[in-house]
């Protein structure tokens, strides 16, 4: 059975084996598969020559790698742990890159959603706490596709870059973080670590029974599926890819572009709120500078790893969560400095884009699509 | 020693670790299978905070039957929580110095309460009795070695006027900033000191600026209080300025401007720690100490400190390690002229006031907000 997708990706479910013309009438959904793998095997063997030249045996890197990142069921759950916010950030530049729009202001939405959650709990200190994670759910997402709409606004409105204009407002969105934490929102007892009060242990959402992986990975899942399913079988889903393919020739056949870019814009930032809610509600219990621990920046990456498609953002979270996973593994057997990491990261992004150029490219392939 | 038992599960899941544990520590009296795990929030090697740890744990290293492992750049999230556990499980770490403030609360707490055989201790929290009896904080008054720092400042300075750049105008900061000044007018009753505060621990760019402008302004020696002193000390030390070191001992960065400095004495109490344990001693849950308890140091004289500072110095650190001197004692007041300390009242390093420290004393130019 196979599943056409409005793009041309096949989910393949049972395989038809001995059929001649398989590899030709499957060829996009293979290449979907194949390219990527290539290119990140292509690129752990260029890191595993990388860290043989600090003279280390990269055998041991690949099983330490395997082992930090999957190899328990601990490491299983540490990964998916890293992985869950880094889902909703890279929505946070995929649901815009549908618009032909390039985002990379997630951090600054996960933070001003953080920022919103905690308000909304702090406001409601007396309420269920059924009540209250609903308001703590609602208000990051609000404050964050807040956040990017402006990014969108000053892009439909304004003519300002995007692409600017989003990085930059990170750097207010923490300069408005620091100044509510450490003015007033501040708990009067964080005194050497400047901190809103904590929003209480009845409200935060706590982990998925029987793992410690909190339910910000559901969340994550929830959001990707959702994205996809709009973006791919929703009217408005088709209108904003028309939009992103040409947007004159959107504008010609009557389609809302303003209305498109802001509603685009406001689940974009609602993902990445959601980030920063699930950071306090499951995590920190409080905001204070430890949110900006750069997720929204590493949701850039996955998103273009994932070449901007929602469901493939899925298992290259997962990837980047597992590499920074064992990366600690990596510091602590082999003694490679944590920039390590960030090489194999780099290695990776290079490799992928790289990649890009061979689809539609391989001879076997080709045939009668 | 007994670390305090470590289930079947870890050892299974520590196998690996543990055989290279009982390869090393063989020849030991202590028990083979003693890990210690460190977590730094920054690089190992960054002429300063992490460092200062990073030489701690080194001491420890050289103590047969100890394993160390260390993993640095660790974000102040969940991702030092899974640190801390993958410490456990892989490695089989039975001891954990999670060094940076931001790792205790909620974090370190967290771990401390799901792993209740194993120590944690914790640098700068302020452990109190709802916290579990497994976890610790330590921390030491290095205001008492940036006293001696302003001594040495307040001699050697030309135009009376000294430098600080400091993170964030918080209590720990407020106090060192304090100390020196206070040391500085024993030397130059009319030195002053130009504070700036970069507003967070490690940047870089405004540490330079900060630097430049306060020399700019007629400063000629500089202190700080930042994560990494490295950029203070170079770019103070290529203009010509002196400066005081803070963490560890940065005299190799700039060996003619250095005069000395406040560093911490990690790789005293890291190996104290251990031989309380293996001595069957438990160690304070809060343990706290200054140049008497050899917490904090002073770094050696530079070249450029005369004989007549080199003496006040001595004396005052010689008081100071004695335990019979008070650098806060009355009358004290701030610099916008009220009276802060009264006339005849000593707060002493213990005194829970000096933790809530909110002003600048008399003598300091900034302001705290």
């Amino acid at each position: 059975m196979t599943i056409d997708t409005a793009d041309g990706v096949e989910a393949v479910g049972v395989a038809p084996a001995a059929d001649p013309g398989f590899l030709q009438r499957h060829g996009t959904t293979i290449e979907y598969i194949l390219i990527p793998g290539a290119a990140l095997v292509g690129a752990l063997a260029v890191f595993g020559v990388f860290v043989a030249l600090f003279g280390k045996n990269p055998l041991d890197l690949y099983f330490y790698m395997y082992q930090g990142a999957f190899g328990t069921s601990f490491s299983w759950q540490n990964t998916l742990t890293r992985a869950a916010p880094l889902i909703l950030t890279a929505l946070c530049t995929a649901l815009p890159a549908q618009l032909g729009m390039v985002i990379i202001g997630g951090e600054g939405a996960l933070l001003i959603g953080a920022l919103a959650a905690t308000g909304a709990a702090l406001a409601l200190p007396s309420m269920p706490p059924l009540v209250v994670q609903l308001a703590v759910v609602c208000a990051g997402m609000i404050g964050g596709g807040l956040w990017i709409m402006l990014s969108g606004g000053l892009r439909q409105y304004r003519g300002v870059n995007e692409t600017i204009s989003s990085l930059l407002l990170v750097y207010i969105a923490l300069a408005i973080l620091n100044h509510l934490v450490e003015g007033v929102m501040r708990d009067p007892a964080s005194l050497n670590k400047p901190s809103t009060r904590e929003i209480g242990a009845a409200n935060m959402i706590g982990s998925i029974p029987g793992t410690d992986v909190h339910w910000g990975l559901v969340f994550g899942l929830i959001a990707a599926v959702a994205s996809y399913i709009l973006i791919y079988h929703t009217v408005f889903g088709f209108a904003a890819r028309v939009a992103g393919g040409n947007i004159r020739a959107a504008k010609i056949v009557g389609l809302g572009v303003g209305k498109l870019i802001m509603t685009i814009c406001f689940l974009a930032g609602a993902s990445a709120g959601l980030a920063g809610m699930v950071e306090v509600a499951a995590v920190q219990g409080r905001t204070n500078a430890n949110l900006a621990a750069g997720y929204g920046f590493t949701g850039i990456l996955v998103a273009f790893l994932a070449r901007q498609n929602p469901l493939a953002i899925i298992p290259v979270a997962v990837l980047l969560g597992g590499i920074s996973a064992s990366g600690g593994l990596l510091q602590r057997r082999l003694g490679l400095p944590d920039a390590s990491v960030q090489v194999l990261q780099g290695i990776i992004f290079a490799f992928v884009l790289a990649s890009d150029a061979l689809y539609g490219r391989i001879g076997f392939l080709k045939g009668k699509s | 020693m007994d670390f305090g038992r470590i289930s079947r599960r870890h050892l299974l899941q520590g196998g690996a670790a543990l055989t290279l544990g009982s390869a090393l520590g063989a020849r030991s009296a202590l028990a083979a299978d003693t890990t210690i795990g460190f977590i730094y929030v920054g690089s190992r090697d960054d002429y300063g905070y992490n460092q200062a740890h990073a030489q701690g744990a080194a001491a420890l290293k050289k103590m047969s039957g100890l394993k160390i492992v260390e993993e640095e750049k660790v974000a102040e999230t969940d991702a030092v929580e899974k640190t801390m556990e993958s410490m456990i499980n892989l490695d089989g770490a039975t001891l954990l110095f999670p060094t940076s403030f931001g790792y205790y609360n909620p974090h370190m707490i967290k771990m401390a309460n799901k792993f209740p055989k194993l120590h944690f201790e914790h640098c700068g929290g302020l452990w109190s009795e709802k916290d579990p009896t497994n976890a610790g904080s330590y921390f030491g008054y290095i205001d008492e070695a940036q006293y001696i720092s302003g001594i040495v400042a307040g001699y050697t300075s030309k135009t009376g006027k000294l430098g600080f750049v400091a993170a964030k105008p918080i209590p720990q900061v407020l106090r060192n900033i304090n100390a020196f000044t206070l040391g500085a007018r024993l030397a130059n009753p009319k030195a002053t000191t130009q504070v700036i505060f970069t507003g967070d621990w490690s940047m870089p760019v405004k540490e330079a600026e900060a630097t430049n402008s306060l020399i700019d302004q007629g400063v000629d020696v500089l202190t700080c209080h930042v994560d990494g002193p490295k950029t203070m000390v170079e770019n103070a030390a290529r203009r010509g300025a002196m400066v005081c070191g803070y963490h560890v001992n940065q005299s190799p960065l700039a060996p003619k401007a250095y005069l000395t400095g406040a560093e911490w004495n990690w790789e005293a109490l890291y190996p104290k720690f251990v031989k309380m344990i293996a001595a069957g001693e438990s160690i304070p849950n809060f343990y706290r100490g200054g140049l008497k308890e050899e917490i904090v140091k002073v770094s050696p004289y530079g070249e450029a400190v005369s004989a007549e500072a080199r003496k006040h110095a001595d004396d005052v650190k010689a008081k100071l390690t004695a335990g019979d001197y008070t650098i806060f004692k009355g009358p004290i007041t701030d610099n916008k002229g009220k009276a802060v300390i009264a006339s005849g009242t000593d707060r002493g390093q213990k005194d829970p006031e000096l933790e809530k420290m909110d002003y600048l004393v008399e003598g300091v130019i900034g302001a705290t907000s």
